[in-house]
Parts: structure tokens; sequence; C-alpha cells
């Protein structure tokens, strides 16, 4: 008995330094946040201060925040509705009237992620101006539906596949049409799948920055453009810059501490068991 | 995403540089081969494979053990699981600029004053070794994300096929070869294949951090084409490089997703 609390004590020592030396820079970033500008770049860096919210006033003061979030929840929202309505149906397609070709599709479709986005910017950027979505939040939403496309269609998939045909067989034999079919047999039976596809997606359209940057001026730029406004100009203002990131993402970082449970679930619902 | 590709197909062949309107026309395979005769390019793709290689790796076996301890129970095990995690939740722009700024900076960043207080020399990470600095901070941003697939998986393990092992007098290195190990190899894989396609196209933490430099080392293919079309506005050179871009993906994603797809199907 003496061994074992032994041994958890020492377990609980171990996973709890792993534990804060990861969350560490996350952690400091915060704390600075709240320091003065010269506190902020002082050595030995100083863990007990005065916490002021100068930061966060000046950083208000200059930037319209709350613009920045509507938008990026508008867009990281928007995006993910829209990428579900388009993957439920091609996922559905996929997992029930497979051809021969559908494998190679899903990779095919799965490897178009790996090309870098610069190599489609030009295009994309001449294509956006000619049709006026340059800096407009529908554009956005469209672009990052795009980006995410291709991981939604292939997670619902998964779930899809794991569907047993009876069920929907039954539908089928009492009168449902596919539209039935889908809409109150498929997606009950698979809604942690697709909660969690949703969750997976908005976190990677809250974070992303590149299209961001390059199709937003000022109208519709997300948080990830507010970031960048404080880090180019004036990198050295290392306590304001704090404040801002603490702001960016704080929102996100507590959606997903509260689903984590949830998005693992969906994640590993069909490839893990 | 087929239009604009087709679109990039287009000017790759052709000469398109947005400084000089009066250069324009078609120029055949020139873009290619000035590419793949540029060591730029076999620069930058050395670099992609090993920003890639060693993230995997460090992301998949740090996430294994990690997964291993944080299954054990222990004091306060929920909330040291949610603050190991929080990194994958943090925008890779402000990741870049915490490590950047308070963790790496030579003069104020707590690694120097770390190493200072040990008696040891501080380091200029970005400039010394830009390439081992973007390694540590993506694998400190994915880390996470495999734990979290990782630990799932493990929790799923059978307990008595582990309790009969040790009554067969396995020792816990022999338990977690033989048994955990196997049983979170599909976990494994899907880690592999998801964490790929975000590392391919590593952009934002070298861009914030070290602008591809000193030089060209810890310049990868994404940045290569960034470089290309936006900083010396050569539309068609970027988009040859786009396309090899994507042969280039498609390549690695053939070999290694049938390679991981095979243990998903089983």
């Amino acid at each position: 008995m003496h061994s074992s609390i032994t041994k958890k004590l020492a377990i609980t020592l171990l996973a709890w330094a792993i534990a804060l030396v990861v969350f560490f820079p996350i952690f400091w970033m915060i704390l600075t946040g709240f320091k003065t500008e010269g506190e902020a770049v002082a050595t030995p860096p100083s863990l007990f201060f005065e916490p002021t919210l100068s930061g966060y006033h000046e950083v208000m003061a200059r930037a319209d925040y709350v613009k920045f979030a509507i938008n990026s929840v508008v867009v990281s929202l928007g995006s993910t509705l829209l990428a579900l309505l388009i993957a439920v149906p091609a996922a559905y397609s996929m997992a029930f009237l497979p051809t021969p070709r559908t494998r190679g599709t899903l990779l095919w479709m799965l490897s178009t992620k790996m090309l870098p986005p610069v190599g489609v910017l030009m295009p994309v950027y001449l294509l956006f101006r000619d049709l006026g979505l340059l800096d407009s939040l529908s554009g956005l939403i469209v672009i990052y539906m795009l980006m995410n496309l291709p991981i939604v269609v292939w997670m619902l998939y998964t779930f899809f596949k794991d569907v047993p045909k009876d069920i929907l067989e039954a539908g089928r034999m009492d009168g449902a049409g596919t539209l039935q079919e889908v809409l109150y047999l498929l997606v009950p039976l698979t809604l942690p799948g697709i909660a969690s596809t949703g969750l997976l997606s908005v976190i990677l359209s809250w974070n992303e920055a590149f299209w961001s940057l390059n199709l937003t001026t000022s109208s519709a730029a997300p948080l990830t453009a507010f970031i960048a406004s404080f880090s180019s100009p004036e990198g050295l203002f290392w306590a304001k810059l704090s404040a801002a990131s603490t702001m960016a993402i704080a929102p996100i970082l507590i959606l997903g501490w509260m689903t984590q449970k949830q998005m693992v679930r969906g994640l590993t619902f069909g490839a893990v068991k | 995403m087929l239009v604009p590709l087709c679109m990039t197909l287009w000017f790759s062949f052709q000469r398109y540089n947005l400084l000089n309107p009066f250069i324009s026309g078609f120029a055949g395979v020139d873009n290619y081969t000035y590419l793949l005769t540029d060591p730029a390019l076999w620069t930058a793709m050395g670099n992609t494979l090993l920003l890639v290689g060693w993230v995997l790796a460090i992301t998949v076996v740090g996430g294994t053990l990690l997964a291993v301890l944080f299954q054990q129970e222990f004091f306060g095990r929920g909330i040291a699981r949610l603050l190991v995690i929080a990194p994958f939740f943090v925008m890779p722009t402000v990741s870049a600029l915490i490590w950047k700024n308070m963790m790496m900076h030579p003069v104020n960043g707590v690694l120097a004053w770390l190493f200072n207080l040990f008696g040891f020399q501080a380091v200029d990470w970005f400039s010394s070794l830009p390439l081992t600095s973007i390694i540590l901070i993506v694998s400190w941003e994915w880390l996470p994300f495999a734990l979290l697939i990782l630990l799932t998986a493990i929790q799923s393990l059978d307990d008595d096929q582990v309790e009969a092992a040790r009554m067969d007098g396995a020792g816990p290195i022999a338990i977690f070869w033989f048994i955990t190990l196997p049983h979170l190899k599909r976990a494994i894989s899907v880690v592999i294949m998801i964490e790929m396609i975000f590392l391919l196209t590593i952009f934002a933490e070298i861009f914030v951090t070290t602008s591809g430099g000193p030089g060209l080392a810890s310049t990868n293919l994404a940045y290569l084409i960034y470089i290309r079309a936006l900083l010396d506005f050569d539309v068609g050179g970027a988009s040859a490089g786009g396309v090899i871009a994507i042969v280039l993906a498609n390549i690695v994603a053939i070999f290694l997703i049938r390679t991981v797809a095979r243990h998903l199907e089983t």
C-alpha cells in the first residue's frame, strides 16, 4: 500500500512538471499582458509585480477588438456551416454509393491540402478582385470553407461508413426519400461525429492566418489580422502584444477546453477503436 | 479549388511579372527549368522534409510516452491534461510570437535567462539554429494534438489483457512494447496522416520568426514559393513552384497515405 502511494506521488510530480513546462509559454504570455512595458523586458524576468491593465487599455484604444472578434466568429461559424452543408451529401454518396474510384478521390482531395496555399494565391486573388470579394466576409467564408472541405469530407466519410446499411435500408422500406434518410436517420446517428468535425473546422478557421492577411484589409479582417497589426510595427512592445494575443486566443482556448472530450470522441470515433 | 489550380497551371507556363507588364507571353517550360536548376529549390525541399520528419518523430514518440503517463491515476489529472493540450488551440501566429519574443529572445528571453542561470552561454536561437528553432516551436504546437488522440485510444485498452500479461510476468516495458504499442497503431496512423497534411505547408511560424533565413537555412517549400510570388513578383515562377509543390505533395501523399491507409482499413 505504501509503495503505491509513493508511486502515485511520483507520477503526479512528473506529470505536473511536464504539464507546467508545456503550458509555460502561454502562462508567461498571459502574465506579460498584465505587466508594464518595462517589466515585460526585465532581466531576470520578474515573477512578482503589480498587475496593471494598461496594456489592455492601450490595445482597446488602438483597435476595435470587438469588430475583429465578431468577424472571426462570423467567418469561422459561417465557413464551417457551409462546409458541412456541402460535405454531408458528398460524404453520403461516397460512403453509401461507392465506386471503384471513391478511395482515390478521397486521397486526392486530401492531398490538395498539402499544397501550400501560396501556390494558388495569385489566381485566387485575381478571381476575388474581379468578383468583388476582396476584404469581404463572404469571400473569406468561401475560402475557409474550401480550405477545410477535404478534411471535413474525409472525417464525415469515416463516420458515415460505420453506420449499418440495414438501418438506412429499413428507413427506405418505410418510404423515406434520400433527403429524409439523411436528415432523420444519418445525421442524428452520427451527430457526435458531425459535431467534432465542425469543432475542428471552427478551430482551424479561427487560427488561419495566411488567407486572412492576404485577402482582407480592414472591414472583414479577423483576429489573426488584429494580431498581425500589433506584431509588425511595434513588435518590441511585449506587454501590449501579449495583451492583444491573450484576447485573440482566449475565446478559442476556452471553447477548445470545454469541448475537448467531445472533439476527441468524434475524431477517433471512426478511425480509432 | 479546381479553377485556381488550372489558373496556376496556366500561369506557370507564362512570363508574368507584376513589376513589368511588358514582359509577357508564352514561356514554355522556362519557368520549370529555371526552378529545377535553382539550388534554392533543393535546399527548400530538404528543409521541408527535415521539418516534417523531425516534428513527426518528436510528436509521435513524445505523444505516445505522454499518453501513457497521463493515463495513470494521479492528483489533479483533469487540470494537468487541460494545461498540456492548450498549445493546440493557440493560433500559429501567436505561438510563433510568444516563442520569438518571450522564450527564445537572446537577451530578454526566458530560455536565455535559464541558460545564464546555469552558467551556459545564451543561444541566439534564430540565427544560429534556425531550423531547429522552427522544429521546436512546431513540435510544441502539435505534441498536444498527438497526445489528445493517443490518450483517447489508450483508454480503450483492455485492462484484463494487461493484467493477464502481468500475471505471466511481463514487466512494464514489455507490456508497453507488446500490448500498448500494437493497440495504438491505428491511432498513430491517424496522427501521422493529419499532422503531415498540415506540416507540409507550415508557413506562419517561419514568416513570423526567421523569415526563412539566415540565407535559406529555414526556408521550406511553402515559404520559397511565397518569396518568389510576393517578394520577387514573379507570378510565372511562383506558379511553377506551386505546381512542383502539388506534384511533390501527391508523391508523398500516395506513398505515405497508402502505407498509413492500410492500417486504417483493418
